[in-house]
């Protein structure tokens, strides 16, 4: 391998993550409050889940398409795969953490409101501590798949390691295919096992 | 001398159901108001009533002076102690922090918060330098139900509800608790309203005994009273107490 395949590598490695990181932050970012939103407004539930739902039934190289004539959002390049990848990323994390909430003891809910906490210590000392191995289980399914999608995200500009997997297909390049693939497979792994290690390490209460 | 809390005329309607109808009675302090019947009495209701978990759908509940309706509740909840069955612990707080929680919420300093906490561990057999530290889930059924209790007296609150805090011990653990309850009473002599469903437990810690049957009060009396007061449900209740004919 050459020296400017190696740079190269490298240098959508680091597109590849960021696409990755600012997806995932933007979408949890979104998905809990919306996520501990709907604890409270239950009649919402359905209709937002829906929503996060038909996201995900949409084929990824659909999506990406639909998004480019799409003003403002979408377009070619970086912003448009971002917002497909923050639409994919919801669900799994909007649901886990509706569910970790309400998963929480209802004897341990109720004492807590007897004790005198106000809705928000509730929330940040009781609700989502008790939740967080939930939520983060919901973030790490999340990442892994947008590590993976996210090499469809050269379709439309987007950069990343798809650049390699879609210019391999092109030229019937089996090298330039696993450059890509290769890497990405790796970061999935890593992500799947980091974010899993961090699942354990918080309290099994 | 006024009531410290007191149940004017109230009825709770829950998911279409009345619970409780008309219920009135006071609570005096430095009294242990047992609250007895069967599951569905409304028994428990009434209890959360008393600390704004529940409001009435028609009456009031006094609590020192002021409608819980009047109350800010969040300050009314701090001023009453809270103890019920498998205790509700905070799974992710030592048993410490559990104990500590109120103080905490009430910004006492964090010296003090702890001095507190190991004082009410003393109180309740549970040495502070093997238990502190401790998860809920490293204790015993009972050994919960007491830091339980000593969580609901942390902040010194005037009144105590118990809302059938021995029901899920075993019998040994729970006799040995009813004793402890008694032994924390008539040192600290605190108000508590006390729910359960078990008549001898009643007799027991009870100072008066309000027997609820289907959202009435239908039995209001001293323990020695109780025993020989006339009705069809308090015949029910005592008959529990019969063991004659049961086999051996």
């Amino acid at each position: 391998m050459t020296a400017a395949l190696w740079n190269e590598i490298v240098e959508l490695t680091v597109e590849h993550l960021v696409l990755v990181v600012v997806s995932m932050a933007i979408a949890i970012a979104v998905a809990v409050p919306v996520g501990v939103l709907l604890t409270r407004r239950a009649p919402l539930q359905r209709w937002v889940l829906g929503f996060a739902n038909v996201m995900q039934t949409v084929p990824s190289l659909a999506l990406f398409g639909f998004l480019i004539p799409i003003p403002l959002l979408g377009g070619i390049g970086k912003h448009t795969a971002i917002v497909a990848l923050v639409l994919y990323a919801l669900l799994p994390v909007l649901r886990n953490t509706l569910t970790g909430i309400l998963g929480v003891d209802r004897v341990v809910r109720e004492s807590a409101i007897a004790m005198g906490m106000t809705g928000r210590q509730l929330l940040w000392e009781v609700e989502l501590p008790l939740a967080a191995r939930t939520i983060l289980a919901g973030v790490r399914v999340a990442t892994v798949t947008t590590i993976g999608t996210a090499t469809i995200a050269a379709v439309i500009g987007g950069g990343g390691l798809g650049v390699f997997i879609f210019r391999g297909l092109a030229s019937v390049d089996t090298a330039q295919i696993l450059a890509g693939a290769v890497p990405a497979a790796l970061i999935a792994l890593l992500a799947d096992g980091g974010l899993g290690w961090a699942e354990k390490k918080l309290s099994p209460a | 001398m006024t009531p410290l809390v007191s149940f004017r005329n109230v009825s709770c309607r829950l998911g279409g159901k009345d619970v409780l109808r008309g219920l009135s009675l006071d609570v005096e302090a430095g009294e242990t108001l047992v609250l007895l019947g069967r599951s569905g009495s409304g028994k428990t209701t009434a209890l959360k009533m008393v600390n704004a978990l529940l409001l009435p759908s028609a009456g009031e509940v006094w609590v020192e002076g002021t409608p819980t309706v009047a109350w800010d509740a969040i300050r009314l909840r701090r001023r009453i102690g809270y103890v019920i069955q498998d205790a509700g612990l905070f799974p992710h707080f030592t048993v410490e922090q559990n104990v500590g929680l109120v103080p905490r919420l009430e910004g006492w300093p964090a010296e003090k918060i702890r001095a507190r906490a190991h004082a009410l561990l003393e109180q309740v057999e549970l040495p502070p330098a093997q238990f502190a530290a401790r998860y809920p889930r490293e204790l015993s059924g009972g050994q919960r139900q007491r830091v339980g209790v000593a969580r609901a007296l942390a902040a010194d609150p005037p009144i105590l509800l118990f809302d059938e805090p021995f029901g899920a011990l075993d019998p040994v653990t729970r006799v040995e608790l009813q004793r402890q309850f008694l032994a924390l009473r008539r040192e600290i002599g605190k108000t508590a309203i006390f729910v359960t469903h078990d008549v001898r437990e009643a007799l027991l810690v009870a100072t008066r005994i309000a027997l609820l049957h289907e959202g009435r009060l239908a039995v209001l009396a001293a323990p020695a009273e109780f025993l020989r007061a006339q009705g069809e449900e308090v015949h029910a209740f005592l008959s529990c107490l019969d063991t004659q004919g049961m086999p051996a």
